[in-house]
Formats: structure tokens, C-alpha cells, sequence
């Protein structure tokens, strides 16, 4: 388990160097992006059009965040993760289409996306779940927002932050760390039935 | 006792609520924190204690869920106030903190998923009430998230299953729910009674602080050994590998039919949210945490 500080845009080099269970802290700009952005990006770039932004080396957090406008600028009150697997269909597509190379987000993505990782040189990070105020407390300025008609927790939000974490590596090259604990807790079941069901 | 000031505390406990976990609660995660073996594990309690604090100190909302707003009232028979009126000031202290704090909206209309925008709709806050002996009002407010409420499960085992069924279905649904209610979680349960209420004691059982017992020495004994199981299953922080996949398991029972077994199970996030208020007719006498 090693601890890295790193930079956006992600490049190859720096996914080339994560590992499952490696700790990284991350500055830079990141895209938050949930189901009917994911959609739309996909739409748009079938349809042979550009996005508003370049999601070449960019992270993609997947957060619904809490924001206000005070005094003209946005304040992030809250932004803690949201549950990632709602992504699944979406995210093998978006990570072939535009370079996407970090995925911040809770609870894992399933195999497919696992693959489409692998392939493109991606790796996917996990965040404390509900953790809302760290997350808003690492992000030093909102630096535009796009997609507002899809509502304040669909839009894709800009945030600029700095030492956003800790953040673990879940997936990387080919490994899945949620599949491989899933796969020892249901291994360890049936001593557990035995052990506390007499 | 006029009613402003009991719309007003309203306000005080969805603030506090939000904004800070019960003591008892801080300090079982900072239990399992010194005693988790898996250094993932450690990263995950250390960023959870660290958000708490943060959402104290800043007065932020500590999860971006702040849930669908519960009351659970135990008001005395002598109470000055009638028990609608209470309501009526609670719902209004829920429409207005969601502005002032503020809280997500979060409660829509379940098929057109309109959302109110003030957190209030039909049935909406929930009222769980108690009438008591006394001339005081004991007000509970929990906000419940999304990501631990979905996680509620309902067996009618059958009777034969006994002791060791309940355990069974526990741990079946400990394993399906993974990391999904961030855990570590505490695990309402409740059995016997019927099947809703079942599930109302699973939930109610959430109001018992860690550090409290049951006075029921059975229920002592399935609240510990349950837990050991629970926290034997390796699933962890977050799901993501260790010791602490709970911070203990609150049950509670009522006598039941003699052919059924309901066993109903209502977890709980690390962001066990809860504030309570004790009113007396003259005034507020202790607010919590
Ligand atoms: S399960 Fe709890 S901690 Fe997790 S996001 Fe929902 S409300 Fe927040």
C-alpha cells in the first residue's frame, strides 16, 4: 500500500503507477457527473458533436452535490459520493469515448466496467461514503458548472481541489478490489453459519 | 409553553442532528478505528471521524443525505399542548430548517417523484407517538438516508427457525447489503409482533444508545453475539475489507403469533443521526447532543 499526491489531468504514466490499495490525494480540476450526464455526453458524441469541456485525462466524481450561490459564487455545502454501480452501462462507453482516466465514486462498478479500466488505462477511486463535508472542505473553488438544466445534482459541476482524499485504489489493471472482498466474505459464510448457528 | 418555541427547538434539533453525531455513536467509531486490524479499513473510520468533526466545527450537514425527516414524540397526559398542534409546529420546523440549515429536499411524492422542496408532504414528516405519564414532551428526531433505509429487509420465518433462524436471516442480509448502507453500520432488528410491527421496532431499537442495554438478558445476549458475527463476515468499513462492518446491534421484541416468526432488519449508516429535546410545561430542559 503506497500513498501518492497527484495531479490532474491523469496521464497514462500515473495510472500506469496505482495499484489496488494504494492511497492517493489528488489536486486539480474534477468533473462531477452522474447518470443523465454520463447519458448525455455518450448522446453527444454519438451524434458526431463536442462536449463543453475535455474529458481527456479528467477525473469524473460521481456526487449529486449540495451547492449555493452566495455573493455571486457557488459554495459546495455538501458533496459526498454517490453509489456508482447506477453507472455501470454508461461507464465503459464514456471511458472509450473521451480518455477518462480517474472514476471517483462509492460501492464499485461492476466487471464490465472492471474491463473497459483496464483497456483504456483508467482506474476507479473510492471515497468514504457520506463523508460530504471532507469532500467540501478539499474543494477550493467551483469553477463553472455545465448541463444546469439537467438540476443541481445532474449538472456536471468543475470543482477545483486540492489533496482531495484519502482516496483508495479499487479497481486497477483487470483487479477488482470490491469483487475480490465480496468473494472472501462469502467464502468465510458457511464457517460463520456453522460457528454461531449450532 | 407557546408553540413558536417548540417549532423553534424543532429547528435546534434538525440542526443538531445534521451537524453532530451522538456521543455514543463518536465514540464507538473511534473504538473500532483503534481496534481495525485492515489499514483500508483505518483510512475509512479516520476520514469519517475527521468529516464528523469537520461538520461540527463548520456547522455543515456531515452526510449530503440528510434523509427524510422522523419525530418520535413521547408526550405526557399533562402536557400543555395538544399533540396536532405539536405536529403542526414540528412540520413547520421542518419546512423551515430545510431553508435555514439547509438541508437536501429529499421527500417527493412517490409515483410522480415530485419533489415538495421543504422536506414535508403527506405523512410526511413521520410521527411515531407515545402517550405517557407526566406533563412533559420528549421529542426524537432522526433523519433517515437513503442509502441505509433501502437496506431493510422483512422475513416471516417459520417458528421452527427459532433463534438460529433469526440469526441466518441476519447474516444473509448483513452479506447482501455489503457496503451499500456505509457501514460500519448498527443493525436495527426486531421480532415477533406483526410484520409492521416488526419493522417498528427495528427501527424504534435505533433509538437505544450504544451504550445502553436491553433489560432483557436473552435480547443482551443476541445483540452481542450477532454483532461478533456481523463483525466476523470481513465486509468492513465501507465494504471495503475488515473487521468493523458494525457498531453493534440494537433489537427490541413483542409477543407474537404462535405460527409466525417476523424478523425485520433496519440498518443504520456511521451517520447514526439522532437529537432529542426534553420539554417541560415552563420551558426546554435538556437538548441533545
Ligand atoms: S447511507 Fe448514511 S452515510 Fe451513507 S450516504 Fe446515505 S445517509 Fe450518508
Amino acid at each position: 500500500m503506497s500513498e501518492f499526491k497527484l495531479k490532474t489531468p491523469l496521464s497514462e504514466g500515473d495510472v500506469d503507477k496505482l495499484e489496488v490499495g494504494d492511497i492517493v490525494y489528488l489536486s486539480g480540476e474534477i468533473y462531477t457527473a452522474r447518470d443523465r450526464a454520463h447519458k448525455r455526453a455518450i448522446e453527444l458524441y454519438e451524434s458526431g458533436e463536442e462536449l463543453p469541456f475535455d474529458w481527456n485525462g479528467a477525473v469524473i466524481f460521481h456526487c449529486g452535490p449540495v451547492v449555493i450561490e452566495r455573493n455571486g459564487n457557488w459554495e459546495v455545502v455538501s458533496a459526498g459520493p454517490t453509489t456508482s454501480s447506477r453507472m455501470n452501462d454508461l461507464e465503459p462507453k464514456v471511458i472509450e469515448y473521451f480518455g477518462v482516466r480517474g472514476i471517483i465514486g462509492k460501492g464499485g462498478m461492476n466487471g464490465g466496467t472492471t474491463e473497459a479500466m483496464n483497456k483504456h488505462k483508467c482506474v476507479y477511486f473510492s471515497i468514504t461514503g457520506g463523508a460530504g463535508v471532507l469532500v467540501a472542505q478539499a474543494v477550493k473553488r467551483v469553477k463553472g458548472v455545465y448541463w444546469e438544466d439537467l438540476g443541481m445534482p445532474e449538472a456536471v459541476w468543475v470543482f477545483s481541489v486540492e489533496d482531495l482524499g484519502p482516496l483508495v485504489v479499487t479497481i486497477s489493471k483487470g483487479r477488482n478490489y470490491y469483487l475480490e472482498v465480496e468473494k472472501k466474505v462469502l467464502s468465510v459464510k458457511e464457517n460463520l453459519l456453522k460457528r454461531w448457528i449450532k | 409553553m407557546e408553540l413558536s418555541e417548540i417549532e423553534e427547538i424543532g429547528v435546534e434539533l434538525l440542526r443538531r442532528a445534521v451537524t453532530r453525531l451522538p456521543e455514543d455513536v463518536k465514540e464507538s467509531l473511534k473504538r473500532a478505528l483503534s481496534e481495525e486490524e485492515s489499514e483500508i479499513g483505518r483510512t475509512q473510520l479516520e476520514a469519517i471521524l475527521k468529516n464528523v468533526e469537520m461538520a461540527e466545527k463548520s456547522g455543515k450537514p456531515m452526510c449530503q443525505d440528510t434523509g427524510v425527516p422522523l419525530f418520535f414524540l413521547r408526550v405526557g397526559k399533562e402536557f400543555p399542548v395538544g399533540i396536532e398542534e405539536i405536529k403542526s409546529a414540528l412540520v413547520n420546523s421542518v419546512r423551515r430548517g430545510t431553508k435555514e440549515i439547509p438541508l437536501r429536499p429529499n421527500v417527493v411524492d412517490p409515483m410522480s417523484r415530485e419533489n415538495t422542496g421543504d422536506n414535508s408532504g403527506r405523512k410526511m414528516p413521520y410521527f411515531d407517538v407515545e402517550i405517557v405519564d407526566g406533563d412533559s414532551l420528549e421529542i426524537t428526531f432522526m433523519p433517515k438516508g437513503a442509502g441505509s433505509e433501502n437496506m431493510s429487509f422483512l422475513g416471516m420465518l417459520s417458528p421452527s427457525k427459532g433463534v438460529n433462524g433469526i440469526k441466518e436471516f441476519v447474516l444473509e442480509k448483513v452479506i447482501e447489503a455489503g457496503g451499500k448502507p456505509c457501514p460500519p453500520t448498527i443493525i436495527g432488528i426486531g421480532i415477533g409482533g406483526t410484520a409492521d410491527l416488526a419493522m417498528k421496532l427495528a427501527k424504534r431499537s435505533l433509538l437505544r444508545p450504544l451504550n445502553e442495554d436491553h433489560n432483557d438478558e436473552r435480547i443482551r445476549e443476541l445483540e452481542r453475539e450477532i454483532a461478533e458475527m456481523v463483525n466476523s463476515t470481513g465486509i468492513g468499513p465501507m465494504g471495503l475489507g475488515g473487521k468493523f462492518t458494525c457498531l453493534g446491534v440494537r433489537m427490541d421484541f413483542a409477543s407474537t403469533h404462535t405460527a409466525t416468526l417476523p424478523v425485520a432488519i433496519n440498518f443504520q449508516c456511521w451517520a447514526a443521526r439522532r437529537s432529542y429535546a426534553l420539554i417541560e410545561k415552563d420551558g426546554v430542559r435538556r437538548v441533545l447532543p
